[in-house]
């Protein structure tokens, strides 16, 4: 378990080399002055001044390298070429949208898609099974920035029952929260299906049937206790990957998140604010696996042990 | 399952047929701009009719359909060599080649896909080869864990002991013993991951990283017509139910060579 949680641990690391130095070669490669580039033409000159010091060109790369990512840590994502705003301040507002807009699309995703794999897992091979999983490989083939588009068009221009697009209040929330759980559903409706038909075929489920125990019995402990474990897993997982779904679903919608900043930042070559976005999504990202990677590992000893003995 | 993985085979051959067919089905010009018919609606002229510059949408699938199949399966099969690569040897040789290899895989399989193919393209400049670059440098990391186990497993068996005891070079045993056993394997998971890739490929053209305008891509062709949804709705319509019929057809194929060759594969 520790060995296993310093492993993990030490993963981050190279990662955030890998993420910075990517970004960090960018504000060398851009055209003009990368010091301006990063603050932006219409800094103060202390702040220029400033920053010039750790990444200026008179020092070496290495101490410049360093220099950026001491500027990182200190919240120093640099301003928008535009708005000349703080990227940083930027996230911070932005942030908690596209959290919003995950949790809303994890509330929609969860119970569908456990219902759904249950009830395909339990008449395998009828007719419902068949449609489910059907409709569960479509889901997982539609692309949401389309999907978005037709739930905005019927469900919302045709039939004017939500706004079809802004921030605000819940109402604003319901369409693109929908859109965005779409693929989630389709992907817990299949691991639950899998996992359960596993679980199904286990010796200790044969055994607590010749025990004599009884069907619900059976099914509300011995099943349930071990189908949880990998979906909650997958649930948080998915958590991350909504990040890549709010980027397209947020533009269709008009979201004011993340996702939309750094589409704004990709049509405008902001680079500062796409830089910016990439770090703290990856961050937001490889935290969220972690953690539930780490909560996997603790709530199913077979996990332990298999790491342990590896 | 047999008989929809077979359909869904045909309605990929029958795309890229389609696509690489295209000027001999269609007599316009995908890239040629008509002001004097803006966003006509499906008809004779215009089977699925204009978009928001005049340009034949239906013209501009089948040349779309080039890119996003062409994307697609280099990038597959280019992840899949590397992914093939890297997975016999750490899992053949172990230790602490293996170590390395595998933390490295572990690395690239944390970063969220998208973010991290928009941070490539802004290195590279936007365009096919960008898309294919972010679809390879996350997609050869899956390939390689599934190999590598695949291998590990095999490893012992009594064939690659014979083959030691006859003198084998680690070379031979690799790719005359070990490789051939790998196809099934890398057969399923192409099937399954090509969906995925046509999805990634469409949302990079969406986002503007992909093929630059004119070219016609089914993602930037939704992009640059969204804001017309309900005045034109064909002009989204058609190109996103493309996406969808290949990524779903993939998908279904991938699903169907699992069920055929019984292996099993998560995510």
């Amino acid at each position: 378990m520790k060995t296993y949680l310093i492993r993990k641990l030490l993963l981050l690391l190279p990662l955030l080399f890998g993420i910075t130095l990517l970004t960090f070669t960018l504000t060398k490669a851009l055209p003009g002055d990368p010091v301006l580039s990063l603050v932006g033409e219409r800094a103060q000159p202390e702040v220029i001044e400033r920053i010039r010091q750790e990444i200026g060109d008179d020092r070496n790369i290495f101490d410049q390298y360093f220099g950026y990512v001491k500027l990182l840590l200190q919240g120093e994502f640099g301003r928008s070429y535009y708005t000349n705003r703080k990227v940083f301040d930027d996230l911070l507002l932005k942030c908690p949208n596209t959290l919003k807009l995950a949790a809303g699309a994890m509330l929609i995703a969860i119970p569908f898609g456990l219902v759904f794999g249950f009830i395909s897992a339990y008449k395998k091979d009828t007719f419902i099974d068949n449609l489910v999983t059907t409709v569960s490989v479509a889901g997982l083939s539609i692309p949401v920035f389309w999907s978005g588009l037709l739930i905005m068009l019927f469900v919302s221009l045709r039939l004017k029952l939500f706004p079809p697009s802004g921030t605000g209040d819940i109402r604003f929330l319901v369409l693109p929260a929908i859109t965005l759980s779409l693929p989630a559903i389709a992907a817990l409706a299949r691991v639950t299906r899998t996992t359960l038909l596993e679980i199904f075929d286990m010796h200790f489920v044969t055994t607590a049937k010749a025990k004599g125990l009884s069907e619900f019995r059976i099914n509300a402990v011995h099943i349930m206790k071990n189908a949880l474990i990998p979906v909650i897993t997958i649930i948080g997982l998915d958590f991350g990957s909504y990040l890549n779904g709010a980027v397209l679903t947020e533009t269709i919608f008009g979201w004011d998140g993340m996702g939309r900043f750094i589409m704004e930042g990709i049509i405008k070559r902001d680079y500062p604010v796409i830089m910016g976005c990439v770090i703290v999504g990856t961050l937001i990202f490889v935290v969220i696996n972690m953690l539930v990677d780490i909560a996997y590992h603790y709530l199913d000893p077979r996990v332990r042990l298999h790491e342990d003995s590896r | 399952m047999k008989t929809a993985g077979k359909i869904s085979l045909l309605i990929l051959l029958a795309i890229s047929l389609i696509s690489l067919l295209a000027p001999f089905l269609t007599g316009y010009n995908p890239d040629r701009i008509d002001l004097d018919s803006l966003r006509e609606p499906p008809g004779f002229d215009h089977l699925l009719g204009t978009d928001n510059k005049g340009r034949d949408i239906f013209s501009r699938i089948l040349y779309g359909g080039r890119i996003s199949m062409s994307i697609a399966l280099t990038a597959a099969t280019v992840s899949m060599a590397i992914g093939l690569f890297i997975g016999l040897i750490s899992g053949y040789f172990g230790g602490k080649t293996d170590t390395v290899l595998m933390s490295l895989v572990d690395l690239v399989l944390s970063f969220p896909t998208l973010l991290l193919a928009i941070g490539i393209s802004i290195l590279l400049p936007p365009g096919i080869y960008t898309v294919m670059i972010a679809i390879v440098a996350v997609g050869w990391a899956s390939f390689a864990r599934l190999i590598r186990g695949y291998i590990l497993s095999l490893k012992e068996s009594t064939f690659v002991e014979a083959a030691k005891a006859l003198g084998c070079s680690h070379k031979r045993i690799l790719l005359v013993h070990l490789l051939p056993q790998c196809i099934p394997l890398l057969l399923v998971m192409m099937g399954m991951r090509i969906g995925g890739y046509i999805i990634t490929e469409a949302s990079l053209s969406f986002l503007g990283l992909g093929a630059q305008p004119p070219t016609a891509t089914w993602g930037s062709m939704i992009n640059a017509n969204r804001a017309y949804i309900t005045t034109a709705p064909w002009t989204v319509f058609s190109p996103g139910f493309m996406i969808a019929l290949t990524a779903l057809s993939f998908n279904i194929l991938g699903d169907s060579l699992q069920e055929k060759y019984g292996v099993k594969i998560k995510g």
